[in-house]
């Protein structure tokens, strides 16, 4: 039974004790070492968080990147277009207007051929008539050699005249 | 994992052997009436030689017939182990007692008396009026007689107010290198002893302290990390079998009840409205049944201190009685006879070893325990009751 009795002497100075070394445990030991655990934490989520802002930054960058690129791309795609789009029609374009002049000088040289035509046409015109005219000429020469029938000829026509 | 094991035991087969023989030697000298202080060393070089085995052997056959007469007191013995004690003893060679005497410190009616403890010459012998009577001071009269009547208080340095000394300035050193430690590398990753009692400092924070108190746990933690340190330490220090330890500090009943009553008179002091509602005004009951209730809220009350108290000083006191239990077995045996006693220390050894590893974990266990507990009180003591009404 001596054993669940708690002593006065020991009670006493385990009271004294204890105080004491909560006291300076406190003041000395646990403020500074817990502040600084905490600090440290502090610090380190910082960093954590600096780190996980930084990571957001970069992934934002990224995709802005990204975007950028995209538009960039489709820039370039739209310019090509554009630019294949703008020589097809410069060479529609100039297809047609050699489409046209071609016709122009085509219609022009018909015409002109066409005139040259009625020209030589006209100059043969002339000179059949010229030929004919001579070539009547030489016959009706060879024809009235004769006196006779130079007065026959004459003498028929004017019987065929008549007169009033 | 194997092959480990099998080292483990190629290296315990020698210490077993050491121990058995050192046991065997110490078995003998428990009983033995001639030696003296000096035969102590005698004996330690003895052990330690081989070649002078035989010697020793042949000198315990001779006092074998003293042995057989002693009757060994495991009751007793144990007792007065895990007990106070005015001296600390650390062997007894024969009849000469190897102890470092302790200050007496007496306050009666004339004031106060110091003196040592050597005065006494192991309560053969009245000082001062005094006299030890089974460790007890007690006072006596001119006569020698026991003198009941005479009231006086005992202040003395005991063997666990000693102790307790010397493991409280370990403490202190302990956590104010740690603490030096951090004010010197601050910011940076701790090393060495304050990496391992950061370890713990971080256990008791975020694993006692902040679930079971709640936001307001900063105000208790420097008291929840003294009580683990000062519980954890104090046990370990009674697990070293020999001077700086071996003294029952936590297992002894005034050190936990100053313990408890800390932590309660903290919960008290903390204790706020609705802590202090629910033990004198229980809400939701009719009033006819607080005068049933209330005793009981009271009693819930004070019995938690209680509980502390038995707790650690019970599961310390078993470790100590358990591993002396073992150890007297070997003695009650060798008693007997050598031959049984020898092969008794064997399982006595093997026994008191496996305990050893589980009163560490005691140690560790009956620390956190205390320190949880404490945090638990003092989280019922600030917690806020948001819906009272509803209770």
């Amino acid at each position: 039974m001596e054993l669940v009795k708690p002593g006065l002497g020991l009670i006493f100075w385990m009271t004294i004790t204890f105080s004491i070394v909560l006291f300076i445990l406190s003041k000395f030991a646990w403020k500074p070492i817990l502040n600084s655990i905490r600090e440290r934490e502090d610090s380190i989520n910082n960093a954590l968080n600096a780190a996980e802002e930084a990571r957001k930054q970069m992934s934002a960058l990224k995709t802005d990147n990204e975007k950028l690129l995209n538009q960039a791309r489709a820039e370039r795609d739209q310019m090509l277009k554009d630019a294949n789009d703008m020589k097809d029609n410069i060479i529609a374009q100039a297809k047609k207007s050699a489409e046209d002049e071609g016709r122009k000088i085509i219609e022009k040289a018909s015409a002109s051929i066409e005139a040259a035509k009625v020209n030589a046409m006209n100059e043969l015109k002339t000179q059949v008539a010229v030929l004919t005219v001579d070539l009547a000429e030489k016959v009706l020469r060879k024809k009235m050699e004769d006196r006779a029938q130079q007065e026959s000829f004459v003498n028929e026509n004017l019987k065929s005249i008549t007169l009033n | 994992m194997q092959s480990n094991n099998k080292k483990i035991f190629r290296y315990l087969i020698p210490v077993f052997l050491v121990l058995l023989y050192v046991g065997y030697n110490s078995a003998s000298l428990f009983a033995d009436e001639s030696h003296t202080v000096d035969s102590l060393t005698e004996t330690a070089t003895v052990a330690s030689h081989d070649a002078e085995h035989h010697e020793t052997i042949g000198e315990m056959e001779h006092e074998s017939a003293v042995e057989a007469e002693h009757k060994v007191d495991a009751g007793k013995l144990i007792m007065e182990h895990i007990g106070d004690a005015h001296d600390w003893h650390i062997a007894t060679i024969g009849k000469s007692h190897i102890s470092i005497p302790l200050p007496i410190i007496i306050k009666d009616n004339q004031g106060f008396k110091i003196f040592s403890s050597s005065r006494f010459h192991h309560g053969h012998e009245a000082y001062e009026g005094y006299k030890l009577e089974e460790n007890k001071i007690v006072a006596v009269n001119e006569a020698g007689e026991i003198n009941h009547e005479a009231s006086f208080l005992d202040l003395s340095i005991t063997k666990n107010v000693m102790s307790m000394f010397i493991s409280v300035l370990f403490l202190c050193w302990l956590m104010l290198s740690v603490a030096r430690h951090y004010t010197k590398n601050a910011g940076k990753a701790p090393k060495g002893i304050a990496n391992l009692i950061e370890t713990l400092i971080m256990f008791i924070r975020d694993e006692v302290a902040k679930p079971s108190i709640g936001p307001k746990y900063a105000k208790f933690l420097p008291y929840l990390l003294t009580i683990f340190f000062f519980i954890f330490i104090n046990n370990l220090f009674g697990l070293i079998p020999f001077f700086p330890g071996g003294a029952n500090v936590t297992g002894n009943i005034a050190v936990t009840m100053v313990l408890a009553v800390f932590t309660f008179v903290i919960t008290s002091f903390n204790g706020n409205k609705s802590y202090w509602g629910h033990i004198f005004m229980p809400p939701g009951v009719p009033k006819a049944l607080w005068i049933l209730l209330v005793p009981i809220e009271i009693i819930g009350m004070l019995n938690k201190p209680i509980v502390l108290m038995i707790r650690l000083f019970a599961n310390i006191t078993a470790g100590h009685i358990i591993m002396l239990g073992f150890f007297s077995l070997i003695f009650i045996f060798g008693a007997m006879s050598e031959t049984l006693g020898l092969g008794v220390s064997v399982l006595s050894v093997a026994f008191t070893v496996f305990m050893n590893f589980l009163e560490l974990l005691v140690a560790f266990l009956q620390a956190y325990v205390f320190t949880l507990l404490s945090a638990l009180y003092f989280g019922m003591a600030v917690e806020e009751h948001a819906h009272e009404e509803h209770h």
